[in-house]
Formats: structure tokens, C-alpha cells, sequence
């Protein structure tokens, strides 16, 4: 295998499982802000036990989340060099943006959220928590602009590198760098604020249903029955506006796609040739036909979303070279898998909602029991949608501009009726990756991220099942609140029985 | 600023990040490296591990940013030393991720197979990254094969020569040092009694492999010294070195270990100093021909990068300047184990 290609798979398997932990610190943060919150408002000492709960749930997620995260800023280097020596001007700046602003306020706070709970009042406690929470978002502000100025780089140009002050030549041709403008152009580029309020939007989405799946567990167990019903409560209420914010926030990220990148949102809808379109639910692409298989379509929903027009033409893959486009199969199947499970966020919630406003949800079983793993989806929604952005930008690690006609209906094309991108504008992956290192090296270490992280996984998913099994201490004092029924009240009884507080005495 | 100018402040402020690196780090991979030598009970490996609990990661943020910014400010360089040491970056990072999990693993059981795992893996981390990081200073400094274009073109075992082995070694017995002065301040009673010893040894070694080191340096990298002749004030930093040194073994004889840890600060100071001072202006040294090395003035940013960047810096430095500050006083006396503690 090449080192290309090795070295995407380790980014891939890198970022997919950092991927994991992000959304969940900026969504549980939030929760951390709002319970500490409602503490010192009303000083019920219940949400003071909650916070301290979800803060040793928080404390395990972001210690691999940062372990995790350290190899991907030092990946850009090792693995990409020539990516890293032509963006290092614009995308180095942001990530130190990022270590400047952001990571040094979430680990430094972080020490008082965790470990200053007997050290610092419940005032400054409350600031620490905030200020972790504004460090994980600060975090992903840099990070998506610095990802959206690949999709659509601004506020830059591009010049010959200079070495001792002659310009460098490499294979006859002079090597070339971005290099920033306008910084302000850079950060705001087309796609970050469309991009960034979709990724925190997912990010709620985790925290939302890990808060729920928990809960939820606890009230079918009937243990820490108040404690879950107010974690419930709250969890639904965000997942709910969220589900729905999503739906906006998705329809307005196709729109910008198809702008600046229409080869991706034409994979994402497989949508071959150029004209009116049609918006599958569901289908295979097929390449050699060029068209998608066993498809289920709503006849001119593409032009409907984009355009407001159903019978409007819409750009279609036939307006680029084969060697321009994405694979079409892996962006338009994670697409839709992602489309498909925002889908199923509304109905969920709404659903759940439904039965909360009926007084019925804490003891409909079979809708809590859905919530339980109901937590996975999330997860899953937000890797397929980085799936969908980073394969659907392929063939290019930086992507060119696209030029759009006066009336902007159709791209311009060259005389085969092609986009020809401008080369010198972009950088293609194939052409990013370290000249020197050996596929020997990146599959070594490409083996080794692999078993370490399925062991951190495994360790992970363990050490957080013991958490939950021990799950919140009792608030000192406090009396069992008046259960709504006699199930209710048989399953507290039972629950405080069948409390694992055995065994785990050193830290909960 | 005229370009030159912004080159060698930047420069100054990635030798500013990584003393700050070097210095936090330093005492928190010391504490992993003494881990199994020192504390004998589970408690007092719990001690150990508490000591630098609520602090290891926002002292790895210096490391973060020292390499988001060499990334920003010295994209070639960046681009050649994460590429060249591929082999040694990968077993910083899995190092890294050893210590970090380890930590937090480590106390989630109760049986002692699993809490001598874990306490193994965090000495085993906390050992790594410090000979890799002495290992990469003394490559930087004895220089590596380059190409035209900066890229490294020899083998992972060209990495391994004796003077790079000798700073990692070197490297490894400072940060022992620091941290058993870091814990020493940490800890009571016998535990505090026992750190005396493995104070005496990391500083014996450490004096050993120092004097070692400058001497190699002095007979196998003539463009050190050069610099030196160039920059006569230097002598200040060599002389505050070896009195910081010198001070450490003063400082425990009259029991001030307080100050004793602030020496061994101004030792790492001091020897980051020195190392930015032979390196300049350089950032990666080639072997053989000198025009091929990376250079502060042929591996920079734009100036209006390297200007917008010393914004961000002059407006987000004061404010962690600030916060650590605070979070730093928060945690400082004793070790005392809680309910979230490890």
C-alpha cells in the first residue's frame, strides 16, 4: 500500500476516534454550566450532587479526548508535510489560535472543576465550569475554521516559497504557499459560521442523548430517581431544539456546499448529470451507470432545496473530469445515513416530549429503553458527517475556487465541457503527504494507534460503565422524593438495595 | 518591525513556550520517572500521581502551542522535524497518551494488578518523552542530513548517535531531579524522607551527564561556540546555569527545598537559553552543506502572519499568565486526596 493512502486510513482512524470525545466535552459542558447554575440559583442540593456526578463522567471523556487530540496536531506534520508547508502561513495560525485561546482555558479550569470542589467556593466553582465550557467552543471555532478554509480557502494568496532568497524549484516547477491577506476574511471564509454552527449543534445533539441514555437507564432501574428525572428533563428540552436547529442548520450548509463545492454535494446526492434533480432518501450510486440503483427519490427535491424550483438544473458530477471527483459511494451513503438519523432526532424527541407533556414518559419503559443506546446515534451522525465533508472534498486536501456563470445556473467549463480547476489555487491530496517518510513507518505506527486506541476504548467504555453503575452520591439529608406510583416507588426501594457502592471506594 | 526582526522574536517566543514547556512538564514527567523508584504504598503512588493531578495537562498545552506555533510562525521548519523524526514523533505520542490514560485509569480499580499496569505505563510514558525529548535538542544541535528542500534524508537509526543519547539521558536525569524537588515540596514524613536520596542521585547524575554534554558540545559542534565568540553576553546565561546547579545542592543542605525547585526551574531555563543560543539562527541544522539547514529567516511565515500572530500572543499570554497563576496558587501545599481525586 502507498503511504498515501496509509496515511489517510491513520488519519481517518485518528480523528474518528478523537471525534468521539469533542462533541461529548462542549455538550456535557453545557450541561455543566446550566446544573451549577440552577445550584447556586436555588441552592437544591440535588443538582449540586448532579454536577458533581457528570463532572468524573466529564473529567474521563476530556483525558482521552486530550491524549487523543495531541496526535492530530502533530500529524499535519509528520504525515503531510508538503500539506504543512503549503498552509502552514493560514492553518498554523489558527491552531495556535487554538492552543492560545482555548486549550489553556479548558485545562487550566479544568483543574478547578475536577479537583477544586473542596478548594474553591461554589461561585468561583461555577466560573471554572464556564470557563471550560467557552474553552471546548473557543476550541472548536479554531478548528473549524481552520477545516473550512481547505473547503473554501479566503482572505489568502498564493506565492512562490522563497529559499535564501531565490524562489525554490522542485521537478522544474516553482513551489508554491498560501499565504494570509486578510485574516478576517480568513476566519469568516464562506463555509466557517454555516460549518461551525452545524458542528455544535452535533456537539449538544451527544451531550443531550449521553445525558438522556444515562437517565434514562437510572428511571427503568429506579434508581436516583429525582436526579435522572431533572437530567432527563433537561437533556430532552436540548435535544429537542437542538433535533429541530439541525434540520435549518443542514438545509443551509447544502446551500453552500452546492456553491463553493458542487462536486461534493453532487456525490452526497449522487446526483450524475446536470439538470433537473431529484432527492433520493435512499440508493446505491452506481459509477458505471451513473446513476444511483434501487433509488427512493422525491422527484425535483434537489432543485426544490436548492433553487426553490423543482424544475430548475442542478450542477451534476458530469461537470467534472473522472479524476476530479470524490468517490461517490462512501460520501452519499454517509450522507444519507446522517440525514437519516437527524431525521429520526426529531421524531424521537418530539415523541419523547409528547409523552412529557402527558405525564407519562417516566413510565413508558419501552420509550426510555429506546434511549438507553439511543446515545450511540449521535455519535455515529457526527463521524458520518465528517465523513461526508472530508471524503466529498476529495480529490483535493485544499480545494480551488469554482467559477459560477453571470447568472449563476451552471459552472464554467473549459472546451470539454469540464470545470478546469485552477492548480496553482489548490492542493491535491495525492501531491500533501511527507516526501520522506515510508509506508513501512506509517503502517507501523498506523498498527500501533489502532491497538492502543481499541484498548482505549475498551478501557473507556468499562470504566464508564462502573461510573454509571455506582452512579450519583445521595445529596447529604436528602429524603427520597415522593415517587409518582407504586411502580416508581417499588423500583427506588429496589434500586437503593441493589446500589454497587462496594469495591470502588477510592474515587467514584 | 522590519522582517528580520519578526523572525528573531518569534524565534524567542517559541524558546519562551518551550521553557514554559520544559519547566511545567519537567517536574510533572520527573514524577512519572521517579514513579516506581520512590513511593512504596498504594497511597503514597496515589500521593505521586495527585501531586500533578489538577496541573500535567495545562502543562502540556505549552507543548501544544509551542508546536501549533512553530507550525504558524515556521511552516518549513514545522513540516521538517515532525516529518524527519516520524519514528520518535509516534513514540512521543504514544508515550503521551500512556502517561495521560494512566492516570486516569489508575484508581478506577481496586485490584493491584491493574494499579501496577498503569503505574507502570505512566513511568513508561513519563521516561519516553524525556529521553525523545533530550534526543530531538540533540539532534537539532549536532545537526541531521538534509536535502534541498529541508527534508530529512537519513535513517531512524541516524537519529540514535551517542550525543542526541547523551542530552536524552541527560534530559531524563534533569527532569528526575525537578520532579523529586516538585514532590519533595508535595510531601510529608517518610515519604518526603525517602525523596532525599533520589534527589542527590538525579542531581549527581545529572551533573555527570551535564558536564559531558558540554563538553562534547564544545569539541564536536564548533558552531555553538561561534556563536558564543558572537554573542558575548551569553557568558551571563552560562555562569546563571551553573550557579543554578551549584544552588540546588546549597539549597537542600539548609533545608530550603523551595528554593532548591526554583533553581532546578532556572537550570532548565537556563539550558533552553543555551540551546537557543547555539542554534541560532537556525532551526534544523544540516549536516555537510550549511545553506541546506532551516533557518529562522527561510522557514518564517509572511510578515503579516508573524505580525497577526504576535497579536494573538500580546492578547491571550497575559490572560494565561493570569489563570495559571491563580490555578497554581489554588493547588499549591501538601497533597490531600479527596473524593475526585485519582
Amino acid at each position: 500500500m502507498d503511504v498515501v493512502l496509509l496515511s489517510r486510513i491513520q488519519f481517518a482512524v485518528s480523528i474518528g476516534f478523537h471525534y468521539i470525545f469533542p462533541p461529548l466535552a462542549i455538550g456535557l459542558g453545557v450541561v455543566l454550566v446550566w446544573l451549577e447554575g440552577a445550584f447556586l440559583r436555588t441552592r437544591d442540593p440535588i443538582y449540586e450532587t448532579a454536577a458533581r456526578f457528570w463532572t468524573k463522567v466529564f473529567a474521563l471523556n476530556f483525558a482521552i479526548g486530550v491524549a487523543t487530540g495531541i496526535v492530530m496536531e502533530f500529524q499535519f506534520g509528520t504525515n503531510w508535510a508538503t500539506y504543512s508547508r503549503f498552509v502552514g502561513d493560514v492553518f498554523g495560525s489558527a491552531l495556535a489560535a487554538e492552543g492560545i485561546f482555548a486549550f489553556f482555558l479548558e485545562s487550566g479550569f479544568l483543574a478547578v472543576l475536577v479537583f477544586g470542589w473542596d478548594r474553591v467556593g461554589p461561585k468561583m466553582h461555577f466560573f471554572s465550569t464556564l470557563m471550560v465550557s467557552l474553552g471546548s467552543i473557543f476550541s472548536s471555532v479554531w478548528i473549524v475554521v481552520a477545516n473550512s478554509w481547505q473547503q473554501t480557502p479566503a482572505g489568502h494568496h498564493i506565492v512562490p516559497v522563497l529559499r535564501n532568497g531565490v524562489p525554490l524549484v522542485r521537478n522544474g516547477e516553482p513551489v508554491l504557499r498560501a499565504e494570509i491577506v486578510d485574516f478576517w476574511a480568513l476566519v469568516f471564509n464562506p463555509s466557517t459560521v454555516h460549518r461551525l454552527v452545524h458542528v455544535w449543534i452535533g456537539a449538544f445533539l451527544v451531550g443531550a442523548f449521553f445525558v438522556m441514555s444515562i437517565a434514562a437507564w437510572y428511571l427503568l432501574k429506579g434508581r436516583h430517581t429525582e436526579f435522572a428525572r431533572r437530567s432527563f428533563d433537561g437533556g430532552l428540552a436540548l435535544a429537542a431544539v437542538s433535533a429541530l436547529a439541525m434540520f435549518v442548520s443542514g438545509h443551509g450548509q447544502a446551500g453552500s456546499v452546492y456553491r463553493h463545492q458542487p462536486a461534493k454535494l453532487a456525490a452526497f446526492e449522487g446526483h450524475y448529470r446536470t439538470g433537473p434533480a431529484d432527492m433520493n432518501l435512499f440508493g446505491f450510486p452506481d459509477d458505471s451507470a451513473q446513476s444511483v440503483r434501487y433509488g427512493v427519490a422525491i422527484p425535483g427535491g434537489l432543485g426544490l432545496l436548492l433553487h426553490g424550483d423543482p424544475s430548475k438544473p442542478v450542477v451534476g458530477l458530469d461537470r467534472f473530469r473522472p479524476e476530479d471527483r470524490p468517490p461517490v459511494g462512501i460520501t452519499f451513503q454517509s450522507y444519507h445515513v446522517m440525514v437519516g438519523l437527524g431525521t429520526l432526532f426529531v421524531g424521537l424527541t418530539l415523541l419523547a416530549a409528547f409523552f412529557r407533556w402527558r405525564g407519562t414518559l417516566y413510565q413508558t419503559r419501552w420509550l426510555l429503553w429506546l434511549f438507553v443506546p439511543a446515545v450511540l446515534l449521535p455519535i455515529v451522525g457526527n463521524e458520518l458527517g465528517w465523513v461526508a465533508a472530508e471524503v466529498g472534498r476529495q480529490p483535493w486536501i485544499v480545494h480551488p475556487k469554482v467559477t459560477w456563470t453571470a447568472d449563476g445556473s451552471d459552472l464554467v467549463v473549459g472546451p470539454a465541457g469540464h470545470v478546469v480547476y485552477d492548480e496553482r489555487e489548490g492542493l491535491r491530496t495525492l501531491d500533501a503527504a511527507s516526501p520522506n517518510v515510508t509506508a513501512g513507518q506509517v503502517l507501523g505506527s498506523l498498527v500501533g494507534f489502532g491497538l492502543i486506541y481499541l484498548a482505549l476504548g475498551a478501557v473507556w467504555v468499562f470504566i464508564l460503565d462502573r461510573k454509571i453503575k455506582h452512579g450519583p452520591e445521595e445529596p447529604p439529608g436528602d429524603s427520597p422524593a415522593v415517587p409518582d406510583g407504586a411502580l416508581a416507588a417499588a423500583g427506588l426501594r429496589a434500586g437503593h438495595e441493589g446500589r454497587m457502592t462496594g469495591g470502588d471506594g477510592s474515587r467514584g | 518591525m522590519s522582517y528580520e526582526a519578526l523572525c528573531v522574536t518569534w524565534f524567542i517566543l517559541e524558546g519562551v513556550l518551550l521553557t514554559g514547556y520544559a519547566l511545567l512538564d519537567g517536574f510533572d514527567l520527573g514524577v512519572g520517572i521517579l514513579h516506581p523508584f520512590v513511593p512504596r504504598t498504594d497511597l503514597e503512588r496515589r500521593i505521586s500521581m495527585n501531586s500533578i493531578g489538577p496541573l500535567w495537562d495545562g502543562n502540556e498545552v505549552w507543548l501544544v502551542t509551542f508546536g501549533g506555533a512553530l507550525f504558524a510562525a515556521f511552516p518549513e521548519a514545522y513540516a521538517s522535524v515532525f516529518s524527519g523524526f516520524y519514528t520518535a514523533f509516534m513514540l512521543l505520542l504514544i508515550a503521551l497518551i500512556s502517561r495521560a490514560v494512566s492516570m486516569e485509569f489508575r484508581s478506577k480499580m481496586e485490584s493491584p494488578a491493574w494499579r501496577r499496569f498503569w503505574d507502570w505505563a505512566f513511568f513508561g510514558g513519563s521516561f519516553t518523552a524525556s529521553l525523545l525529548f533530550g534526543v530531538a535538542v540533540g539532534n537539532a544541535m549536532i545537526g541531521v542530513p538534509l536535502d534541498d528542500a529541508g527534508n530529512f534524508t537519513g535513517s531512524v537509526l541516524d537519529q540514535l548517535g551517542p550525543y542526541p543519547l547523551l542530552v536524552g539521558v541527560m534530559t531524563v536525569s534533569l527532569f528526575a531531579m525537578h520532579g523529586g524537588l516538585f514532590l519533595y515540596l508535595k510531601t510529608e514524613g517518610e515519604f518526603q524522607q525517602r525523596l532525599r536520596e533520589w534527589m542527590w542521585r538525579s542531581w549527581g547524575l545529572f551533573m555527570v551527564t551535564f558536564m559531558l554534554t558540554t563538553i562534547a558540545t564544545v569539541a564536536l559542534i564548533p558552531r555553538a561556540t561561534e556563536n558564543f565568540r558572537r554573542f558575548p553576553w551569553a557568558i551571563v546565561v552560562v555562569v546563571g546555569t551553573v550557579l543554578a546547579v551549584a544552588n540546588i545542592p546549597r539549597c537542600l543542605f539548609r533545608d530550603k527545598p523551595g528554593l532548591a525547585f526554583l533553581s532546578s526551574g532556572g537550570v532548565i531555563a537556563g539550558l533552553v537559553a543555551l540551546f537557543g543560543l547555539a542554534l541560532y539562527p537556525n532551526l534544523v541544522t544540516a549536516t555537510g552543506d550549511p545553506t541546506r539547514s532551516v533557518t529562522i529567516f527561510n522557514a518564517a511565515s509572511s510578515p503579516k502572519t508573524l505580525g497577526i500572530m504576535l497579536i494573538i500572543a500580546a492578547v491571550g499570554m497575559p490572560f494565561v499568565l493570569t489563570y495559571s497563576g491563580v490555578i497554581y496558587w489554588t493547588f499549591r501545599g501538601k497533597v490531600k486526596l479527596g473524593d475526585h481525586s485519582y
